[in-house]
């Protein structure tokens, strides 16, 4: 094992491919010679060149559909958004153009292609630019949906995905690209759908994934002390969603809690929620709770940050009501 | 990389600074040193305290660039509407929103111009027409245009002033929007803050054509290149569009050529730039011209001037007490101001 930043594990799981097949190539706003706003593509200039990591003008929209249309003639785009807000400008090209192309044209053109960039909340940056992404893609039949909570199931995951026939949709975070953890010394891909179980518990299953899952690790040490004990999944790919997993663990704790970083309403901590009571009724010895951002536009200030996002607090109260305890 | 040069900007329209030659009166180079003063201090004052993390956030000064906004406040009317990108500090200021309550917004509290919700790139002020601080880059093209519509709409002669980088002209909403106005013959000036660089990227590494002013050829937009380091060239380019606008004649184009001396934001190593070629631009500063024209004409006495540097330095000091003094908002303030529909139902589960 070794220790590398988040950011050097995309970078490693992105150069590792390009250097395995000359049809990946890497374009975005500052990705080469300004080394990536968050310097992720650190180096990737120097090593692959300016025909393989490629400078685009800020321009979403049209890069993103270039490349969408070099993924349907043979090549396999990474595409980066400086953070995934400004994709909006491009979610025509990926929802209405990389996820329906192998439908519409009967199964003759595809989309191997992979959007990734920062996503979720990164400090005081506002309403535009806070917003998380799992949900609205998520949505979209036609789409694989990642998001990553650690430096290893970064490298593996982003390895899958470049990998992978169908246009992927990889949701990393500002926030996270300086976070330290371990990976594998070697090559190694995780394959794509397959939640994790980041902490092993028996009372109260607590469902997450992304950067929030921190706040899962605390509140799960905090419980631990009154003598709680939590079972931490992280679904790691949110579409397809590790369902199995879920039901799996629920059946062993009979109690549910889902931490999502993202608003509440058609969110997936409500798919879960939908699924669990479905699949897992008999199961089931109290409802299942969640704690999601406040139900409003991200704001400025901190102290409305505080009040927006999902805490430690708020979720041992959650995992609490689930015990019927307080 | 190396970093190129940025295209020249003109030499300024103002030869002589002697006041047989000069096109404005005292009153407006009074007018534009002390409000370019109060915007660059207010802003230095900004980065400082940011640096010493007062407040966070992203934080995109104006420096060098103030020609810009006073030429464009001096060359339009009150009842005139503004909108511009994150690089919003000056517009305001130069609008005469008090720096208090910008202040105020920079530090997230309450009394802040966006009540602490939109922090450095969404100031508003809707008493002084300033309508955005627009942080997704190019948002506020087409919705200038669209201000620019509900005038001509309401059948008023007023005009949408509508800023955007050098970077910003790359979206492809440009387009659309530029052929749009120039259909229905918006009243509306879309203002290049040319400096030259998107971050890292200059203007000559995006496009085909250096001369921005062209953008608008296909749509055949009335266009010009202005030295944006001269408040008089900016003042009189902003003129004419105007008063095409107002006689119903839709948009202008203006490239105005100007450059930051700082960063892009407060983390930007700069390597895409050599410091001779921020110098050069330093040796054109518009609030040191300004204070040369008002000195050789004898427009103020020095008592005069420095009476107009310590207002200028005691409104900034007085903004960052009056910020600092400022509560926070409160949790509740998050549920508010986003429906105009009373007693919404959020989901509130905790
Ligand atoms: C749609 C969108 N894409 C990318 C960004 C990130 N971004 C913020 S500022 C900027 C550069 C803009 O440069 P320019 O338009 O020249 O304005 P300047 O900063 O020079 O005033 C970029 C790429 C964004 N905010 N919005
Ligand atoms: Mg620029």
């Amino acid at each position: 094992m070794k220790t590398v930043q988040f950011r050097e594990a995309l970078r490693e799981a992105m150069s590792e491919e390009m250097r395995r097949d000359e049809n990946v190539f890497l374009l975005g706003e500052e990705v080469a010679e300004y080394n990536g706003a968050y310097k992720v593509s650190q180096g990737m200039l120097d090593e692959f060149g300016a025909k393989r990591v490629i400078d685009t003008p800020i321009a979403e929209l049209g890069f993103t559909g270039i490349a969408v249309g070099a993924s349907m003639n043979g090549l396999r785009p990474i595409v980066e958004f400086m953070t995934w807000n400004f994709a909006i400008l491009a979610a025509d090209q990926i929802i209405n153009s990389a996820a329906k192309m192998l439908q519409m044209s009967g199964g003759q053109y595809h989309c191997p292609i992979v959007f990734r960039g920062g996503n979720g909340t990164a400090g005081q940056l506002a309403a535009t630019h806070s917003q998380s992404f799992e949900a609205f893609y998520a949505h979209v039949p036609g789409l694989k949906v990642i998001t990553p909570s650690n430096p290893a199931d970064a490298k593996g995951l982003l390895k899958a995905a470049i990998r992978d026939e169908d246009p992927v949709v990889f949701l990393e975070s500002e926030k996270m690209y300086g976070d330290k953890g371990e990976i594998p010394e070697g090559e190694y891909i995780i394959p794509i759908g397959v939640a994790d179980i980041k902490r092993k518990g028996k009372d109260v299953t607590i469902i997450t994934f992304g950067k929030i899952i921190k706040v899962a690790h605390e509140a799960a040490a905090v419980l631990e002390k009154e003598g709680i004990s939590c079972e931490i999944i992280d679904l790691r790919t949110i579409r397809p969603i590790d369902y199995p997993a879920v039901v799996e663990s629920i059946k062993k704790t009979n109690r549910c809690v889902v931490l999502e970083e993202s608003w509440p309403l058609a969110s997936i901590s409500s798919e879960i929620a939908y699924h669990v009571q479905r699949y897992a009724f008999d199961y089931l010895d109290a409802p299942v709770m969640r704690v999601t951002q406040t139900d409003t536009p991200f704001a400025f200030s901190p102290t409305l940050i505080d009040e927006a996002l999902p805490n430690v607090e708020r979720l041992v109260k959650a995992v609490k009501a689930t015990l019927y305890r307080n | 990389m190396t970093a190129k040069s940025a295209p020249k900007p003109r030499k300024t329209t103002v030869k002589s600074t002697s006041k047989s030659t000069l096109k404005f009166p005292k009153e407006t180079y009074v007018k534009w040193y002390k409000d370019m003063l109060l915007m660059r201090k207010f802003e230095e004052k900004a980065g400082q305290l940011y640096i010493q993390q007062k407040f966070g956030g992203f934080c995109h000064l104006y420096i060098g660039q103030e020609a810009v906004v006073a030429g464009t406040v001096s060359g339009s009317r009150p009842t005139d509407f503004h909108m511009t990108a994150y690089r919003d500090h000056a517009h305001p200021i130069g609008l005469g929103t008090d720096p208090r309550v910008l202040m105020a917004e920079l530090y997230g509290r309450s009394t802040g111009c966006s009540k602490g919700k939109g922090g450095s790139m969404h100031f508003f002020d809707k008493s002084r027409n300033f309508m955005g601080g627009h942080g997704i880059v190019g948002a506020q093209i087409a919705m200038g245009a669209g201000v620019g519509f509900a005038e001509k709409y309401k059948g008023t002669d007023n005009v949408a002033f509508v800023s955007m980088g050098d970077g910003a002209v790359r979206q492809g909403a440009l387009h659309e929007t530029f052929n749009m106005a120039m259909v229905w013959k918006l009243p509306v000036v879309f203002i290049i803050e040319n400096n030259n660089y998107a971050m890292g990227t200059s203007v000559e590494r995006t496009t085909n054509v250096q001369d921005l002013s062209k953008i608008g050829a296909s749509y055949e937009m009335p266009a010009q290149s202005v030295n944006g380091m001269s408040p008089e060239a900016v003042h009189e380019a902003i003129e004419m569009a105007a008063t095409r606008a107002r006689k119903g004649e839709g948009p202008t184009l203006l490239d105005i050529r100007t450059y930051r001396y700082k960063g892009h934001s407060m983390s930007d190593p700069q390597k895409y730039r050599t410091k001779e070629e921020v110098a050069e631009y330093q040796a054109q500063d518009p609030i040191e011209h300004c204070l040369n024209v008002i000195k050789e004409n004898k427009f103020l006495s020095e008592k005069e001037i420095k009476e107009i540097q310590d207002w200028v330095n005691q409104e900034v000091a007085e903004s960052v007490e009056f910020a600092e003094n400022s509560p926070y908002p409160e949790a509740h303030e998050l549920y508010e101001d986003v429906y105009k529909t009373e007693g919404y139902p959020f989901i509130v589960e905790y």
